[in-house]
């Protein structure tokens, strides 16, 4: 059966943006470009099962995929550190080769059957989908299934047992608490009090960018870790920097310079959505 | 024509009367075995009083031995065989043996004459041995073998017999290897060990054959079975105890063994090399007397054997310098008298057994005294080395003139009553064998004063031959008496030397009390009147004794060996039998062994360890695969699942 | 255009879901590729149930989708909980398997 001309266009438009969405997951650097990806290319299935008349399942898709699974993903990986960049270098000797040969082996392979199947004419879900098709899935479910229904939903059970077990960790050491925090703080010398805030407060309201200490030089520790890790802070050295440079230190103390400040803040923005998109 | 009382074959019923004594005879076996045990379990920390212990066992046996011998005299003639079963032992439907002890007058005698000798020498060790880091373990094997020689002649079956015999084998071997550090003792150890192995398969042959013969192995049912077994059989089976004899008790062909075990210290000379277990040979084939009676072949083979080692020793003695090879040869040379006068048949058995324990007394006398001569003169054992001892040793060189007396037959020492005997019985019986086995035990008594008067003049009289450090032939020598400890047990062996022959022969006591075992004999006359036999044998002894002193104590001698004869050349090295040996055996079987180990090592290992390097060359191949690498394997399934969907479309075509 | 495409589409994504776990050492990328998989699978049972009208096929690709939320979660407990010992998330960092 032919499809309507809609679903056509539709298609060719869905189906090259997922292949492209998915060679995504194989050629990101970092992880979280791979789960974009991944959450494009969930995002497109659901699409394409709402226009197989399967609509339910197009939902579900999206609820538990994309809005659950997926963000687990990006979770986890925030939890393991964003600064787990892969590098490019392969340690297992010829992997990389047999891991594409592998790939492309298989993709014809199964291609070539696909191709060589003679598909049956296509009866399509209208008459099974009459009381539209949540109501004839749940028939379905609820009659043939049912069992496997009642075992799916142990399995869940039991899973999300297993990950509150598998990620228990026993306490070995005495616990910690703000007391003992304090004390041990003192005692190393450091840092007796919190770090100082990033160039917020300072002068530059972004998140990236060092704060100053009171004779002008840029205080390191006041940019998030993750930041630091991933490159994204802005050094004082470069732009910053420059910037006090020019002053003189009565400028320093008294005028603030809005009109950079918020230029820059202007652009600080932008790298702040990127990254919050990134971490999405 | 030879009467016997059957009484061998009959144990007395009075059981019922068995006295405190004969209840603890377990004890002979238990005690020293218990001692051993001891004194190789604790180790060290038993050095400081083992020795004690070990002569305390050892002398306990000599008490519970005399309390049955007191025991048995007390008891009629015909009560005088008794048995003490233990537990039983082996309980098959075939085979139902009881471990049991048999107490006869031939038992006892043996008893009597282990416990006595063995304990003299434990005490004799004491001093001996004071200096040897080791003499703890020493002790511990002497009281094995004591155990293991009592259990071999208490036995009252040939299966519990071979277990004593097997014990006093390793005791044997463990005492003649007791220095093994120097490589030439343990290898002679091993010569003794692996020539008596030969031996024993003649004896687990002849217990096989009893086995299928009577259907049992005690003594009882054996020996009266044999009564009406088949010829035949019972010649195979005397002809493989006599091999088994021959091995223990170092005859020919199997004597070889008995030089080379002089590497053990001198007690281990005395008791085991001399006194008492290479006569556990003439003991087998006394016991089993009436096998014997019923295979006439195998008892001339007996007497053939022991005719041939009489005169072989007799003239290996003669060429040999080392004191104790010297005494080995005569040991060798007299159990030779014995084993001629067992083959002679129930005429001889009493004597041979007479000839033994005397034996025992004697020439454990002069290994003692050699001993102590050797303790005094820095372990030399040259006899060209030695000389004018006599006035340094007394008490060792009339101790060592009893025994020598004794040997040599000279009335009235103990040899005389014992040794002539034999002489007498080897001139009675029909045919050629009275002329030739008289004559040989005649020539062999005239030899023995050779060599004994050679031995004898060579170490106490004559010149001083002594090493001397300005010779530069040896440490310098300061001879002196042994101490008490060693010259008591001397003393005592001497006096029974002297005495005990004459003692036991008045009104031929010691014969009769064997009567029980050995049967009854009627008196037969010689082929020659007894006087001449006698004159002609101490005119002999006589001849051999002026010689060896003319030669030895009149004039000098040399103390490098003369090149000598063709006949002393081939007597000091044993008469060529360790080269007949090595040719004829030892060699082949090297080469057997190497050809059987090369082909092993080539055919055997080759194939299979080219099967193992096969095998472990793949796993390395493959292990390759197993790189742990999780994506190495997902790579893996994906190429496995390939394959297999190319298989199967290929297939469907 | 036919409703085969819709297989074809399923096959190429099956097919590089594969490659994402033989090539990237990331675990969680890795495990991105097999529930890249597991919905290549979903779009092929989806595709067939269409073909032969009956709704079994999406009741079937709906059970993989609960299944795989199930999966999820304990393998990425698993990862948390390795990445707390090995301070690592890399696969190729946990070879323990090899004999």
């Amino acid at each position: 059966m032919m499809t309507s001309t809609g679903e056509a266009v539709l298609f060719w438009v869905l189906a090259p943006a997922m292949v492209l969405g998915a060679l995504g997951l194989v050629f990101a650097r970092k992880a979280v470009y791979a789960a974009l990806s991944m959450i494009f290319v969930m995002v497109c299935l659901a699409m394409v099962y709402v226009m197989q008349q399967a609509e339910f399942l197009g939902i579900v898709q999206v609820v538990v995929y994309t809005g659950a699974v997926m963000m687990l993903f990006v979770f986890v990986l925030m939890l393991v550190g964003v600064d787990a960049s892969t590098s490019a270098v392969e340690t297992i000797k010829g992997q990389r080769w047999i891991g594409i040969l592998m790939g492309v082996g298989l993709g014809t392979l199964l291609v070539t059957v696909t191709a060589r199947a003679a598909l049956p004419e296509t009866v399509g879900l209208d008459e099974a989908n009459s009381e539209t098709n949540p109501a004839g899935l749940a028939r379905v479910l609820m009659s043939d299934f049912v069992l496997d229904l009642e075992i799916v939903a142990t399995l869940l059970v039991t899973a999300a047992l297993a990950a509150l077990v598998l990620t228990h960790r026993r306490r070995l050491t005495p616990k910690i608490g703000q007391p003992e925090r304090a004390a041990a703080r003192m005692l190393a010398g450091d840092h007796p009090v919190n770090l100082p805030a990033p160039g917020v407060y300072a002068r530059h309201n972004a998140m990236d960018v060092p704060a100053l200490d009171p004779e002008g030089n840029p205080i390191e520790a006041s940019v998030s870790r993750v930041l630091r890790i991933r490159g994204q802070e802005h050094s004082l050295d470069t732009d910053v920097t420059t910037l006090v440079a020019t002053r003189d230190a009565a400028e320093l103390t008294g005028d603030h310079g809005t009109d950079t400040a918020a230029e820059r803040g202007g652009q600080n923005d932008d790298t702040d959505a990127a990254t919050t998109e990134g971490e999405a | 024509m030879l009467s016997m009382l059957p009484v061998a074959t009959e144990v007395a019923p009075a059981m019922a009367a068995a006295g405190f004594w004969q209840e603890n005879a377990w004890l002979l076996v238990a005690a020293p075995l218990v001692s051993a045990g001891i004194l190789l379990l604790l180790g060290r920390s038993a050095d400081r009083w083992g020795h004690w212990l070990g002569l305390l066992a050892s002398t306990l046996t000599f008490v519970v031995g005399a309390g049955i011998l007191v025991d048995l005299l007390g008891s009629p003639a015909g009560e005088r065989v008794r048995e003490v079963d233990l537990f039983s032992w082996i309980s098959t439907s075939e085979l139902d043996l009881v471990a049991g002890l048999r107490l006869d007058p031939l038992s006892l005698t043996f008893v009597l004459l282990v416990t006595f000798v063995g304990s003299l020498i434990h005490l004799y060790s004491v001093a001996y041995m004071e200096n040897d880091p080791a003499r703890r373990r020493f002790f511990a094997y002497l009281n094995l073998f004591v155990a293991s020689m009592l259990l071999l002649v208490l036995a009252d079956s040939y299966l519990l017999l071979f277990v004593g015999w097997e014990g006093v084998g390793l005791a044997s071997y463990l005492l003649i290897g007791f220095w093994n550090h120097v490589p030439a003792y343990a290898t002679a150890a091993k010569k003794a060990f692996v020539m008596n192995r030969v031996a024993d398969v003649g004896m687990i042959i002849a217990l096989g054959l009893m086995f299928s013969t009577f259907g049992g192995l005690d003594f009882t049912t054996v020996l009266a079975g044999s009564a009406d077994a088949s010829e035949g059989k019972l010649t195979a089976i005397g002809l493989m105890l006599l091999l088994a004899a021959c091995g223990k008790s170092a005859q020919f062909p199997l004597q070889a063994w008995l030089g080379d075990a002089m590497a053990g210290p001198t007690p281990v000379s005395a008791l085991i090399h001399a006194a008492t277990m290479v006569t556990a040979g003439v003991y087998l084939i006394v016991r089993s007397g009436p096998v014997f009676d019923g295979a006439p072949t195998a008892l001339l083979v007996v007497a053939i054997v022991g005719a041939i080692t009489l005169l072989f020793g007799a003239i290996v003695g003669c060429a040999k310098d080392d004191i104790k090879k010297t005494l080995a040869a005569s040991t060798m040379s007299q159990i030779g008298y014995m084993m001629l006068a067992a083959g002679l048949g129930p005429i001889g058995y009493a004597f041979a057994i007479f000839h033994l324990l005397t034996h025992g007394f004697f020439k454990a006398g002069m290994f003692l005294g050699a001993g102590s001569v050797m303790h005094g003169m820095n372990d030399q054992v040259d006899m060209r080395r030695f000389g004018g001892l006599s006035r340094y040793m007394k008490i060792t060189w009339l101790t060592f003139g009893a025994g020598w007396l004794a040997i040599l037959g000279i009335p009235p020492f103990s040899g005389f009553w014992s040794k002539d005997k034999i002489i007498e019985s080897a001139f009675v019986g029909e045919g050629w064998q009275p002329w030739v086995f008289g004559t040989v035990a005649l020539l062999g008594a005239g030899i023995t004063a050779f060599y004994m008067s050679r031995l004898f003049f060579m170490t106490f009289h004559g010149k001083q031959r002594w090493t001397s450090e300005a010779e530069g032939t040896g440490p310098d020598q300061h001879p002196h008496e042994s101490p008490i400890l060693m010259t008591l047990p001397m003393i005592v062996l001497a006096v029974g030397s002297v005495a005990l022959g004459g003692v036991l022969a008045i009104g031929d006591g010691f014969v009769t009390w064997l009567e029980p075992v050995t049967g009854h004999v009627e008196h037969h006359a010689p082929v020659i009147p007894v006087p001449v036999i006698m004159a002609a044998t101490i005119v002999l002894v006589l001849l051999g004794a002026f010689l060896a002193w003319r030669q030895y104590a009149a004039s000098t001698v040399p103390v490098v060996a003369p090149r000598g004869s063709l006949l002393t050349r081939a007597a000091r090295r044993d008469l060529y039998q360790d080269d007949v040996n090595e040719g004829l055996v030892m060699r082949p079987g090297q080469y057997l062994t190497r050809s059987l180990v090369f082909g092993d090592a080539t055919l055997v290992d080759g194939a299979f360890s080219g099967l193992g390097r096969t095998s472990s060359g793949l796993g390395r191949a493959l292990r390759g695969l197993q790189n742990g690498f999780v994506r190495s394997y997902a790579a893996m399934m994906a190429l496995g699942i390939v394959v297999i969907a190319v298989v199967v479309l290929a297939v469907q075509g | 255009m036919e409703v085969g495409n819709y297989l074809y589409l399923a096959m190429i994504l099956f097919a590089i879901g594969a490659t994402t776990v033989m090539l990237r050492r990331s675990a969680i990328i890795a495990f991105m590729g097999v529930e890249l998989m597991l919905n290549a699978a979903n779009l092929a049972f989806v595709t067939f149930a269409r073909i032969h009208g009956d709704l079994s096929g999406q009741v079937i690709a709906f059970f993989v989708m609960v299944v795989a939320a199930a999966e999820v979660v304990v393998g990425l407990a698993i990862i948390v909980a390795i990445f707390r010992t090995r301070k690592s998330a890399s696969v190729d960092d946990v070879n323990l398997l090899k004999g």
